[in-house]
């Protein structure tokens, strides 16, 4: 029996909404990061799933230009936490507070 | 059948998402996402995206998955006392609302008599041969553009990992 496609949908949103509590209560930066991974993920299964519902190659290439941008997201995401371990001995968000007014 | 393992896989990456936000140690953390993301790929294949399944399983769990896990291993963390930021009640409460209202809205919003048919779809979607053909024809600007990105990400690492430029 076919899938429907709500289903994708809920399965979705829930790991969106998943990984923005992740990104809203952890303190570990490297954490943080995988939370928005996660929900760069969810955001790709509502593509595909979308695509394969209309289909529509089009979801396909905006979820192959997201893990593009996943990739360098995670080349200097990871570049500017080692950097910051570097100087301040610490990747906690709560004690990373240099701009803060 | 196929509801069936949608079910295992939708299952096992709830469960490993939840557990990646819970896990104390990030390399815990790391390996449960890598689930995670075996589990779309499945999901992936399902919907007969191919190409896309495969680069997930190659880029996402492969490449930077093993980037994130190098860097844990370098920075050998030790997590202090209260895993959860210093402002976790108001925080905790916007998470779980903005939980509730994406399930409330998900459902309401989507109800399955009402959503249009599923189209019937070509021979080959979703394949090596359609993707690429479609990627170097109707989408060749945003392609090029993200090796400008790229190029620009690995330029941007280097200056930012390099102790003295």
């Amino acid at each position: 029996m076919e899938v429907p496609l709500n289903h994708y949908l809920i399965l979705s949103g829930l790991l969106f909404t998943i990984g923005v509590v992740g990104v809203l209560t952890r303190r570990n930066a490297l954490i943080v990061y995988m939370c928005i991974e996660l929900m760069l993920n969810a955001v790709n299964l509502t593509f595909i799933a979308f695509s394969r519902h209309l289909g529509d190659m089009g979801g396909h290439m905006f979820t192959f230009m997201v893990m593009t941008v996943a990739a360098s997201e995670a080349a200097v995401g990871l570049a500017i936490i080692i950097s910051l371990f570097r100087n301040r001995q610490t990747v906690d968000v709560d004690d990373v507070n240099l701009l803060k007014g | 059948m196929q509801l069936l393992m949608f079910y295992g896989f939708g299952f096992f990456a709830l469960f490993a998402a939840v557990g990646m936000v819970m896990s104390r140690q990030p390399v815990m953390s790391a390996l449960l996402l890598i689930v995670n993301m075996f589990c779309l790929a499945g999901l992936y294949a399902m919907l007969n995206a191919h190409l896309i399944a495969v680069l997930q399983l190659l880029v996402y769990a492969g490449a930077i998955m093993v980037l994130v896990l190098f860097v844990i291993m370098l920075l050998n963390l030790r997590e202090k006392q209260g895993i959860i930021s210093k402002h976790q009640v108001a925080l905790q409460a916007v998470g779980i609302m903005a939980l509730g209202f994406f399930i409330i809205s998900v459902i309401a919003k989507l109800d399955p008599s009402k959503l249009p048919p599923s189209k019937a779809i070509g021979a080959g979607f979703g394949t090596v041969v359609v993707v690429g053909r479609i990627l170097f024809t109707d989408y060749i600007l945003p392609f090029e553009i993200a090796s400008v990105l790229l190029l620009a990400a690995i330029v941007g690492a280097v200056i930012l990992a390099k102790s003295k430029v």
